[in-house]
């Protein structure tokens, strides 16, 4: 791999940038390998990355349907957080979000990871309530968090309502400054390109069409492209985990729902942080670009359209005007949906399941992109190492026999 | 936006009137005391989340506040047949029904 650099800029630069190498190889699939990530998102090629860089597994493929980072990984709305309540999910989104700030030198590819801070508002005494107490919760764990009362929001956001008499009044609001965006697609981009250099099989445009298990054990992935064997097999495909599950004869505890995101046409920067209401279902930010980045709550039935309901937007669409007057006339430029795979506690699957040799990591719901760094590495851990990685422990499927729950729902600042 | 034709009301009227409370015939197990933990889980939370036809529970929210059932494509997001509880069972065309 070359290395992207000033150097290398500049001499491409010199023969019109016509010389640069292509970013990954497009191998033909090799008949058996060691390990197969199925899904060529953020979180899957991050396992595969780590597996490689950090356990020296170098005989992988991810297997994409479609193209890389085509999935979610493309379609979020790029929010990078660790404020959580609980102390198991606590600790795994802020391992990831203490990866964010050096993984653009790490992966030599700028992921554009902006810790511009992110806010949660309250509207009601009991919003403000609980904020208080998730606040209090992460700074017991570490987390940079901290209440701002009204005018401290005000002075952060000058565009926001805080009149007294706004429908959605601002009583306050958490915020993490260490908190940001990043360039979701770069994010996919720079995993893939540090996953093939260290030798890593991405396989685009390849969907698999069957799980062989043999005996209680995955022997391989049938797909489009003929039997890939393998001894590990890894899903990590967000949506349509519930598909894959069935095709191994399992099921999961999830439930595969629309997200929706808007962007509008690009703007003067006039919004420099990251604003969210749980309340009202919404969550804005401003791109490097100018465009308004719109977050919406997720559809209330399960759909693997990928667009979701009209309702649920124009509820959203209703908050925002509310909350920023000044936004009620910005044209919206495009606007689509993700299935995200929704668990009863709002918390990811992260493990190996009832089948030998055959892992999850799914479940993340409205909130993955964040984690990608942290579940890549937890994930490529478990794998190598047949044991769960301690932060991951807590995420196993076996919770769901157990009753140890880790319940995030609403808890988190998140909306849902 | 779906236009759901509530059973007892017998009109088309908005999703925004209804709730969607999950996948329909899970039958609660009669002697919970009975079963493993791994059984009661996977009564409490194992979906089949299928992709296609897909037999869900819904209740007039904003209507009759009557619980009724919908055979709803999850992909094309059709609404393929509406009956009540104990009717018999209408197919998905095709009686692809994963």
């Amino acid at each position: 791999m070359e290395k992207y650099s000033l150097f290398s800029l500049v001499k491409h630069g010199r023969r019109h940038h016509e010389t640069w190498q292509r970013a990954w190889r497009d191998p033909a699939p090799k008949k058996s390998y060691d390990t197969v990530i199925v899904g060529g998102g953020g979180h899957g090629l991050a396992t595969a990355y780590y597996l490689a860089k950090v356990h020296g597994v170098r005989d992988v493929a991810v297997i994409e349907k479609g193209y890389l980072g085509g999935g979610n990984t493309g379609r979020n709305t790029t929010i990078v957080r660790s404020n959580y309540l609980r102390d198991e999910a606590a600790h795994l989104y802020d391992f990831a979000l203490k990866m964010w700030p050096g993984l653009s030198q790490d992966l030599n590819f700028n992921v554009m990871f902006s810790p511009r801070g992110v806010m949660n508002l309250g509207h009601t005494l009991h919003d403000l309530r609980e904020i208080e107490r998730r606040v209090n919760a992460n700074r017991l764990n570490g987390i940079d968090g901290q209440m701002l009362d009204t005018a401290g929001v005000e002075e952060r956001v000058p565009l926001l309502n805080c009149s007294p008499d706004a429908r959605y009044p601002v009583l306050g609001a958490s915020w993490q400054p260490s908190g940001g965006v990043a360039r979701h697609d770069a994010v996919a981009w720079g995993y893939a390109r540090a996953a093939d250099s260290q030798g890593v099989d991405l396989l685009q445009q390849t969907e698999v069409t069957g799980i062989r298990v043999r005996n209680g054990s995955a022997e391989g992935v049938e797909t489009s492209r003929g039997f890939i064997a393998a001894r590990k097999v890894a899903c990590v495909a967000a949506g349509h985990s519930g598909v894959l599950a069935a095709m191994a004869g399992l099921r999961l505890p999830i439930e595969s729902r629309p997200l929706q995101a808007l962007v509008s046409e690009p703007l003067k920067p006039c919004l420099d942080t990251v604003v969210m209401s749980n309340a009202v279902h919404c969550y804005i930010s401003q791109a490097d670009k100018g465009d308004l980045v719109i977050g919406a709550g997720a559809d209330m039935y399960n759909g693997y359209g990928q667009r979701g309901s009209f309702s649920t937007i124009e509820h959203t669409l209703q908050a925002v005007c509310e909350l920023f007057p000044s936004f009620s006339r910005v044209r919206m430029n495009r606007h689509w949906g993700g299935i995200v795979d929704i668990c009863p506690d709002a918390c990811p699957i992260i493990g190996q399941t009832p089948v030998e040799g055959l892992y999850f990591n799914c479940g993340w719901g409205t909130g993955g992109f964040k984690a990608t760094p942290g579940s890549g590495y937890v994930f490529a851990d478990t794998l190598a190492n047949e044991r769960p990685h301690p932060l991951a422990a807590p995420f196993a499927l076996e919770r769901f026999a157990t009753g140890a729950l880790v319940d995030e729902h609403g808890a988190a600042g998140v909306a849902h | 936006m779906l236009l759901i034709r509530c059973p007892y009301c017998r009109e088309d009227r908005s999703e925004e009137e209804f709730s969607c409370v999950g996948e329909a015939h899970i039958d609660r197990p009669e002697s919970p005391g009975d079963l493993s933990d791994s059984e009661w889980g996977d009564y409490l939370y194992m979906r089949t989340n299928p992709r296609g036809p897909h037999r869900e529970l819904w209740v007039h929210t904003a209507g009759c506040r009557r619980y009724f059932n919908v055979l709803r494509d999850t992909v094309s997001y059709e609404i393929l047949a509406v009956y009540t509880i104990g009717a018999p069972l209408p197919q998905p065309p095709g009686g692809n029904e994963s």
